[in-house]
């Protein structure tokens, strides 16, 4: 089903595996990406794109709802609930300049 | 939901160089919409300026139709400003995004266009916030750009060149703070300047991007922000540090529950002595009328119906006071947004979203308020399941009848090594019964007729901030108001006409015994369809009554008690003891968990869902799951109770 993306590694930290990351969904918590584009229906994309997820913009997940639902992410300064299928369509590309961000 | 609106006139999406014709302030009323994003103040803005209680809580959705109210000017201009919903852009996914879309452009048959346009942004994030200062400007309306916050900003050590921004737009720019006031003369000005002759004021005349492309609007709202010289606050940390805590994996939820054990347990002990005071002015004061007035009938009515049916609803008081300043604490925070992030994966469970708890827990308060808040969903068929489940959700009017019940049948005894009492986890239970109904419900109104895709959700987290004493106690007192307002007017006309048709009809001109009175007879007349669930006539009385409003039931009950010669309220406890046995009881709390007793939900229901099919629907399913319940729950407790 998912269109054929090429896959990139991620340089990781200590902890974190390296594995080949291509949607937000799969970014671990922390892990700076910029935003490459949306595969969305219409009138969800924009609504994201209106909160900040434009293409080129700096993304961080940064919180895990509590038992394992939506993720927050940080982007254009503020910070946005999503689901896992929604990020799941959000193409990222890893930022050439960072590694892993600590989190305050 | 697509763009296009019928046959509606279409507007220019380019700048409107025609000016508006100059108006006399007593020929037309000038109107001024207050727009911007979602939690940006608006409302905050539009109660400083007219006066008015528009609710203000932090989370984003909160206004979700349009209210317009007169600003208070030092001179005697007439300028009314309309507070809108907010958006992030001129195209609607959702209800009361639609709204602000349709009043701005004129589309909205029963209000005007708007005249002018103040427009209201977050100066926190001023790069995204600006985005929306595109389409806003190219409506080509005098626009003032407030950027708010402006506390917050300094704060966090950001910077903004108002002037230079001023310039860039050619449309005036201020820097305030809504809840401060600081900054607010310059929107006096703007308010008077617009109400003289809006042709003298500047209209917005800038290079616009292109509007449907939301990168470009980005970048521009970016070029705007470095002539602006805009320099980002530091990021909120109190935000962050608060958010580690209150969405960790474990103090998270340990906190939540925490939280919900001690609303309970302080619904039955903090309100408590406040409630006794309450019930002795009462019982006092009908004591004193008794002793000045002489004895006539009106004595009696005063006394017996009035004294005794609205002061046995007004006790109750405390209770939904505490309840009203928890919600208001919750709502004020910012704390709702995460606990609807943290429901969604239930809430996805039962076919709906996140967003779908918002209104849910809205409803604790009241159901009316809560169906209109489910216009921020942006699924039609979500947002009717969760319309149809949001009465299930245990409203404030329900806290008399569970209280009254439980105080008179639950022995006060310590469980879970005293951390609870029974009482109080009488009532957590019963608000847990209502919430898994309404999840059942939902379960099975989107499997089967409200069947669709799954639907996304996406919040914008609001920062948290400190509820202010202020805004609580404005909450507290406009609640009490409401409350104080329904035992003045249903509850003391139900009052009357109980002891009205309690004493009629006269047998050889003495009053009959209330059984062979019109009330008795009306409640003889339902006996046989209730004495199944453990309810006798004197019940069936108040439930009738009870379909007005839920409480009304106590009223009743008291004025009924009061008219047999019991002490007002004091004794209602011990009078219900003798009408009900304990399996009753359980059934009665049963009943009133699931029955659709609200006159107000009904018409909102049928209001926004735009016809009589779905409110009719959900008052026959409620009763239906209210009658079916309270028969299984009379006959399992007759069985174990006794
Ligand atoms: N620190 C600070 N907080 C503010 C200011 N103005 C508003 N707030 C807070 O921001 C939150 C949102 O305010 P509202 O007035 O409800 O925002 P709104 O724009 O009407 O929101 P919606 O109706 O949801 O679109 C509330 O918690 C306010 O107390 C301000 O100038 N400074
Ligand atoms: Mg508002």
């Amino acid at each position: 089903m998912r269109p054929k993306v090429k896959g990139r590694k991620v340089r990781s930290g200590k902890n974190v595996p390296p594995t080949v990351v291509h949607t937000l969904a799969e970014l671990p918590m922390g892990q700076r990406c910029i935003l490459d584009h949306l595969e969305l229906p219409e009138d969800i994309a924009r609504r994201l794109m209106e909160l900040g997820f434009l293409p080129g913009n700096e993304v961080i997940p940064a919180r895990r709802a509590p038992g394992g639902g939506p993720r927050i992410f940080r982007v254009d300064g503020s910070e946005v609930a999503l689901r896992h299928e929604t990020a799941a369509r959000v193409f990222i590309r890893r930022d050439p300049e960072s590694d892993l961000v600590v989190l305050p | 939901m697509s763009s296009c609106h019928g046959g509606a006139p279409r507007t220019n999406l380019l700048p409107n160089p025609a000016i508006p014709l100059p108006r006399a302030a007593h020929d037309h009323p000038i109107i001024v919409a207050i727009v911007g994003p979602p939690n940006s103040g608006k409302s905050t803005l539009f109660n400083r300026l007219t006066g008015l209680r528009q609710k203000v809580a932090n989370f984003p959705g909160v206004t979700v139709e349009h209210r317009m109210g007169k600003a208070k000017l030092k001179d005697e201009q007439e300028v009314f400003l309309v507070d809108l919903p907010g958006v992030y852009s001129l195209h609607p996914r959702a209800e009361d995004e639609q709204v602000t879309h349709d009043v701005l452009k004129g589309e909205r048959p029963d209000f005007p266009k708007p005249d002018a346009v103040i427009l209201i942004l977050d100066s926190t994030n001023l790069g995204r916030n600006l985005v929306l200062a595109a389409p806003i400007l190219s409506l080509g309306m005098p626009t003032l750009i407030l950027l708010n916050m402006a506390d917050d900003l300094a704060l966090r050590g950001g910077k903004v060149d108002v002037a230079a921004l001023s310039a860039e737009l050619n449309s005036p720019v201020a820097l305030v703070s809504a809840t401060k006031g600081t900054g607010i003369d310059r929107v006096q000005q703007f308010l008077l300047a617009t109400a003289a002759k809006l042709s003298t004021v500047a209209l917005p005349r800038v290079e616009l991007p292109v509007l449907q492309d939301v990168p470009k609007c980005r970048q521009w709202a970016a070029k705007l922000g470095v002539r602006a010289s805009y320099k980002a606050p530091s990021p909120p940390l109190w935000t962050r540090r608060l958010d580690t805590v209150f969405l960790h994996p474990i103090a998270g939820p340990v906190i939540f529950a925490a939280v919900v054990i001690a609303v309970f347990q302080s619904i039955f002990s903090w309100a408590q002595p406040a409630m006794e005071g309450l019930k002795q002015a009462v019982a006092a004061s009908g004591h004193w009328m008794t002793s000045v007035l002489p004895d006539t009938p009106f004595r009696s009515l005063l006394i017996d119906g009035v004294w005794s049916g609205v002061g046995a609803v007004v006790v109750f008081l405390p209770q939904i006071l505490l309840l009203f300043l928890f919600i208001g604490i919750l709502e004020d925070s910012g704390y709702l947004a995460r606990a609807a992030l943290i429901a969604d994966r239930t809430m996805a469970k039962f076919g709906l979203q996140g967003k779908s708890f918002i209104p849910l827990l809205s409803s604790y308060a009241c159901a009316v308020p809560a169906v209109m808040a489910t216009r921020v969903i942006e699924n039609k068929r979500d947002r009717i399941a969760t319309i149809m489940i949001a009465p299930l959700m245990t409203c404030s009017a329900r806290l008399p009848v569970y209280t009254l019940l439980i105080a008179a049948f639950v022995p006060n005894i310590p469980i879970l090594r005293g951390v609870l009492y029974l009482p109080a986890a009488t009532m957590l239970s019963l608000y847990v019964l209502g919430f898994l109904a309404a999840l059942f419900t939902a379960r099975m109104l989107k499997s089967t007729i409200l069947k669709s895709q799954r639907s996304s959700f996406v919040l914008e987290m609001p920062p948290y901030r400190w509820p202010t004493l202020r805004s609580l106690a404005l909450r507290l007192i406009d609640r009490a108001k409401i409350f104080l307002t329904r035992a003045g007017t249903v509850i003391l006309l139900v009052a009357i006409s109980i002891w009205v048709l309690a004493h009629l009809p006269l047998q050889h001109g003495k009053t009959p015994p209330l059984e062979h009175s019109y009330a008795g007879m009306v409640g003889k007349g339902v006996e046989p369809a209730i004495k199944p669930l453990g309810f006798n006539w004197k019940i069936g009385i108040g439930l009738i009554t009870s379909l007005a409003a839920r409480e009304v039931i106590v009223g009743t009950l008291g004025t009924i008690y009061g008219i047999e010669g019991d002490e007002p309220s004091e004794g209602l406890q011990k009078a219900v003891r003798k009408d009900l046995s304990p399996a009753g009881a359980v059934a009665l709390l049963i009943f009133f968990a699931f029955a659709m007793q609200c006159f107000s939900t009904i018409a909102i229901v049928k209001r926004e869902t735009g016809g009589w099919k779905w409110p009719i629907f959900q008052f026959s399913y409620m009763l239906a799951l209210a009658y079916s319940g309270s028969w299984i729950a009379y006959r399992l407790a007759s069985h174990f109770l006794t």
